[in-house]
C-alpha cells in the first residue's frame, strides 16, 4: 500500500477506568431494554397516542443513522473519486456506520410494538410502495448487509491463514478460515459493486427520512414542514459525517494515548465548512421561499429551538472550521465537530419531535428514565465493541513506524507528528 | 448522479407547487378522483344537529367490539360528554359536548374511513387498508408495530395497546368491517342511534340526504358537509349546527395527506430508474478516474 498511514490494530487491553463506566451504563441500558421486551411499552415509555414516536426512533434511529453517513461519504471521496490520502478513513468510517445501522436496528426492535415481524417488509405479498417507510427500512436492511461485506476486508485481512479459536472451538479453526477464504474469493474480490450500492442506498434512504414527517403535513410546525426536506436531511447528513469521524479519531488518539493525526484531520476538516455552506444555504432559501422568517422570530419555543439547531449547529462551526488555526488544533477541532453533531441531532429532535404537534394540543412527551436508560446504554454499547474492534483489528490508521512499510511520500508527517 | 438529483427535485418542486395551490382550486379534481375510486362505497353521515348525546353509539361500539373491561351502566354517565375526550385502544368512539355550545351540541368521533386514507399510504407492511366497500381495514398479523400510522392521521383516530407487551395491536373504528355482508347491515353505533342522528348508506347516497336537510332546514345547519371534500373526501362526514372550525374536527384542507409523500415515493422509484441511474453514473466515475489514477502513478514510477 502506498499509504501514508496503515491501519493497524492496537492490541491493547480492553478493560480500563473509562471502559468500565462505559461498561456499567451499557448494563443498566440493557436491563431497560430486557424491562421493555417483558413488561411492554406502557411499562417502560411516556409513548402515548399523541406521541406515538419517541427518543428512541428519534435519537438512536433517525439521529443515528445521520451520524453513520460518515460511511458512505467517506466511500465515495476515497473509492469512487479515487481520493488516496482519505483511503485510511475508509475503514473506520465503515465501522462507525456498520455499528450506527446495527445499532439503529437494535433501538428500533425495542421500539417496535411487534417487534418479532420486523421481516415482514421483505415479503414481497406486504410490499408497499406508496410509503417513505418502506423505502427507509428496505434501503437501511440492504446496505446493513452491503456495509458488512465492506467490513469484511479488515476481518480477512487480520485473520486470514490466521485462525485460532480457543479450546474446545479450536475444531472450527479450518471451517472459519474457508469462509474467510471464500469471501475473500467471491465477495472481496468484487467489492466496487457493493460500494457504489452502499453510496445509492444511502443518498436513499437519508433523503427519505427527511420525507417521513411530510405525512403529516397538518401537524408538523411549518418551519420543519418543508417540502425539500428529504434534501435537507441528506445534506446534513453529508455534512456529518466526516465530523463524525474526526470526533471518533480525536477520542481514539486521546483513549490510546497517542498524538492526533491532524494533518490528516485538518485536510478532512476543510471539506466541513463548505458542506455546511451549503446545507445552510439550502435551509435559508427554503424558509425565505416559504416566507417563515415571521415563525423564527416570534419568540416561541418552537423559534428557540431553530434558532439553536442552526446557531449553535450549523454557523457557528461553520465559521470556527473556516479557521486554518482552528481546523490546526485538535481542541479546536474537537468543539467544532462536537457542534455540528449535535446540530444534526437537535435537528432530528426537531423534526420528529418538537415539530410534531398532536390535536389534542393538552399532550405533552418527555422521555422515561427507562428510555433515557437504553438510548444512552446503547450508545455506550457501541463504543465499547467500537473500542473492542479497533483494540482487536486494524481499521485505525497509524503512521507507519516501519521504514520497509513506509513510503517516502510519508516521511515529513511522521516528522511532522514526532515534532509535536 | 446529476440527473438523478434533477429528477428529484423537479419531483419536489412540483409536489411543493401541488401544496401551494389554494384548496379551493384543486378541491374539485381531487374530489372526483376520490369519489370515482370509491364509486359505490358506503359511509355514514353524522347529523350533529340531531344528536342527544345518550352515548348509546358508544356502549353499542363497545359491545360489539368487545374491547377492554367496562361496566355497561358507566355509558349512562352523561357528565363524561362535557370532557374533551379522545378515541382510545379502549374506546372506538367517543361522543363529546361541542365546546361552547349552548343549546348544547354533540360530536361524536371515531376513525372517519377517509377515500385516500394517509394510515394507509404510510403503512410499511400494507397492515391497513381501504377497502372499496368504504371501511379503512387493520390487519394486526401483517403489523409491526411502528405506528408511522399514528403520525400520518390527520385526525388521530389510531391507538395502541401500549400495556400488551407481546400482542399489542393498533387499535380503531373498524366500520364493524366483519358484518359488511350481512342483509340490513349497519354499523352497531348507527343500528341503536334513537335520534337518527346516524344514517348509513353509500357515500352518493348521504351527500344527496345531507344536502337535503341543508335545504329543508337552512338555519339550522352551517352551509357545509365535512368530509365531502376533506382530505380527498371520507366515508363518514358530518352536519352541523355551528361552524366546523369550533368542533374538534380539524382544518385539513382539500389535499389527501399523502399526495406529497406518494408524488415523492413514486417519482424517486420511477421503474428504479432514478437509482439506477446514480448507480451507472457513480460506477462510470469511479472506472474512469481509476485509470487516471493508474496512469499517474505509472508515470510517477517511471519519474523515480
Amino acid at each position: 500500500m502506498n499509504s501514508k498511514f496503515e491501519a493497524l490494530p492496537f492490541q491493547t487491553r480492553f478493560f480500563t477506568r473509562g471502559t468500565t463506566i462505559l461498561a456499567v451504563i451499557a448494563g443498566l441500558g440493557v436491563a431497560g431494554y430486557v424491562y421493555r421486551l417483558i413488561f411492554g411499552l406502557e411499562a417502560a415509555t411516556n409513548l402515548s397516542n399523541e406521541y406515538p414516536w419517541g427518543i428512541w426512533k428519534t435519537i438512536n434511529v433517525v439521529a443515528g443513522v445521520a451520524l453513520a453517513a460518515a460511511g458512505f461519504t467517506t466511500a465515495a471521496v476515497a473509492d469512487i473519486f479515487h481520493r488516496e490520502r482519505y483511503h485510511v478513513l475508509v475503514r473506520p468510517a465503515i465501522l462507525t456506520a456498520l455499528l450506527g445501522y446495527t445499532f439503529a436496528v437494535i433501538g428500533l426492535i425495542a421500539d417496535l410494538g411487534r417487534y418479532y415481524n420486523i421481516w415482514h417488509p421483505i415479503i414481497p405479498s406486504m410490499w408497499q410502495g406508496d410509503s417513505v417507510l418502506f423505502e427507509v427500512g428496505m434501503c437501511v436492511m440492504m446496505y446493513l448487509c452491503v456495509l458488512y461485506i465492506e467490513f469484511l476486508p479488515t476481518v480477512v485481512e487480520r485473520y486470514k491463514n490466521r485462525v485460532h479459536l480457543p479450546g474446545p472451538l479450536s475444531y472450527l479453526n479450518p471451517i472459519v478460515e474457508s469462509l474467510l477464504d471464500v469471501c475473500e474469493r467471491y465477495l472481496v474480490r468484487f467489492i466496487s459493486l457493493f460500494i457504489i450500492a452502499g453510496v445509492v442506498l444511502s443518498c436513499l434512504h437519508q433523503s427519505s427520512l427527511g420525507a417521513l414527517m411530510l405525512v403529516a403535513p397538518t401537524k408538523m410546525h411549518p418551519i420543519w414542514n418543508s417540502p425539500i426536506s428529504p434534501i435537507l436531511f441528506l445534506l446534513s447528513a453529508i455534512a456529518v459525517g466526516f465530523p463524525m469521524l474526526i470526533f471518533e479519531l480525536i477520542l481514539i488518539s486521546r483513549t490510546f494515548h497517542r498524538p492526533p493525526e491532524i494533518p490528516l484531520l485538518k485536510q478532512v476538516a476543510r471539506y466541513v465548512p463548505v458542506l455546511l455552506g451549503a446545507y445552510l444555504a439550502v435551509r435559508i432559501g427554503d424558509l425565505t421561499l416559504r416566507e417563515l422568517w415571521p415563525y423564527v422570530l416570534n419568540g416561541s419555543f418552537e423559534a428557540y429551538a431553530f434558532i439553536f439547531e442552526i446557531g449553535a449547529g450549523v454557523i457557528i462551526p461553520l465559521i470556527l472550521l473556516s479557521h486554518e488555526r482552528i481546523r490546526r488544533s485538535a481542541d479546536g477541532l474537537l468543539v467544532s465537530v462536537i457542534l455540528v453533531i449535535l446540530g444534526v441531532v437537535v435537528n432530528r429532535v426537531n423534526v420528529f419531535l418538537v415539530a410534531y404537534k398532536p390535536l389534542d394540543t393538552s399532550a405533552s412527551y418527555f422521555p422515561s428514565l427507562i428510555e433515557i436508560a437504553v438510548t444512552v446504554g446503547l450508545i455506550s454499547t457501541l463504543v465499547l465493541i467500537y473500542r473492542f474492534f479497533v483494540v482487536k483489528l486494524p481499521v485505525i490508521p497509524r503512521p507507519c513506524e516501519q521504514p520497509a512499510l513506509s513510503h517516502d511520500r510519508s516521511q515529513p508527517f511522521v516528522r511532522q507528528l514526532k515534532g509535536e | 448522479m446529476r440527473k438523478d438529483r434533477r429528477e428529484f427535485l423537479k419531483v419536489s418542486v412540483a409536489a411543493s407547487a401541488a401544496t401551494l395551490v389554494p384548496d379551493t382550486i384543486s378541491s374539485d379534481t381531487t374530489v372526483a378522483g376520490g369519489e370515482v375510486k370509491n364509486a359505490g362505497a358506503f359511509g355514514v353521515l353524522v347529523d350533529t344537529v340531531l344528536c342527544v348525546g345518550c352515548r348509546q353509539c358508544e356502549r353499542a361500539c363497545h359491545k360489539a367490539n368487545g374491547i377492554c373491561e367496562k361496566d355497561p351502566e358507566s355509558f349512562s354517565d352523561r357528565t363524561l360528554l362535557e370532557s374533551p375526550r379522545r378515541p382510545d385502544e379502549c374506546a372506538y368512539t367517543v361522543v363529546n359536548r361541542i365546546a361552547g355550545t349552548d343549546p348544547k351540541y354533540w360530536m361524536k368521533m371515531q376513525c372517519m374511513h377517509c377515500n385516500e386514507p394517509a394510515c394507509a399510504s404510510a403503512c410499511i407492511v400494507g397492515a391497513l387498508t381501504k377497502d372499496n366497500r368504504g371501511p379503512v381495514v387493520y390487519d394486526a398479523w401483517k403489523c409491526i408495530g411502528c405506528r408511522y400510522c399514528f403520525l400520518a392521521c390527520p385526525f388521530d383516530i389510531p391507538a395502541y395497546e401500549y400495556g400488551n407487551a407481546l400482542n399489542p395491536q393498533v387499535r380503531k373504528c373498524t366500520f364493524c368491517y366483519q358484518r359488511f355482508g350481512e342483509s340490513e347491515f349497519q354499523p352497531a353505533c348507527v343500528s341503536v342511534c334513537p335520534g337518527g342522528a346516524l344514517t348509513f348508506g353509500t357515500r352518493e347516497e348521504l351527500i344527496d340526504l345531507a344536502l337535503l336537510r341543508m335545504k329543508r332546514a337552512p338555519d339550522k345547519y352551517v352551509d357545509d358537509i365535512y368530509g365531502r371534500h376533506e382530505v380527498g373526501g371520507t366515508s363518514w362526514m358530518y352536519l352541523a349546527g355551528v361552524d366546523f372550525a369550533s368542533t374538534s374536527l380539524p382544518r385539513v384542507g382539500s389535499q389527501p395527506i399523502s399526495a406529497l409523500t406518494e408524488k415523492i415515493q413514486h417519482g424517486v422509484f420511477k421503474s428504479f430508474v432514478p437509482p439506477l441511474v446514480l448507480y451507472g453514473l457513480l460506477g462510470l466515475i469511479m472506472h474512469s478516474l481509476r485509470e487516471n489514477k493508474q496512469e499517474v502513478r505509472e508515470n510517477n514510477e517511471q519519474q523515480i
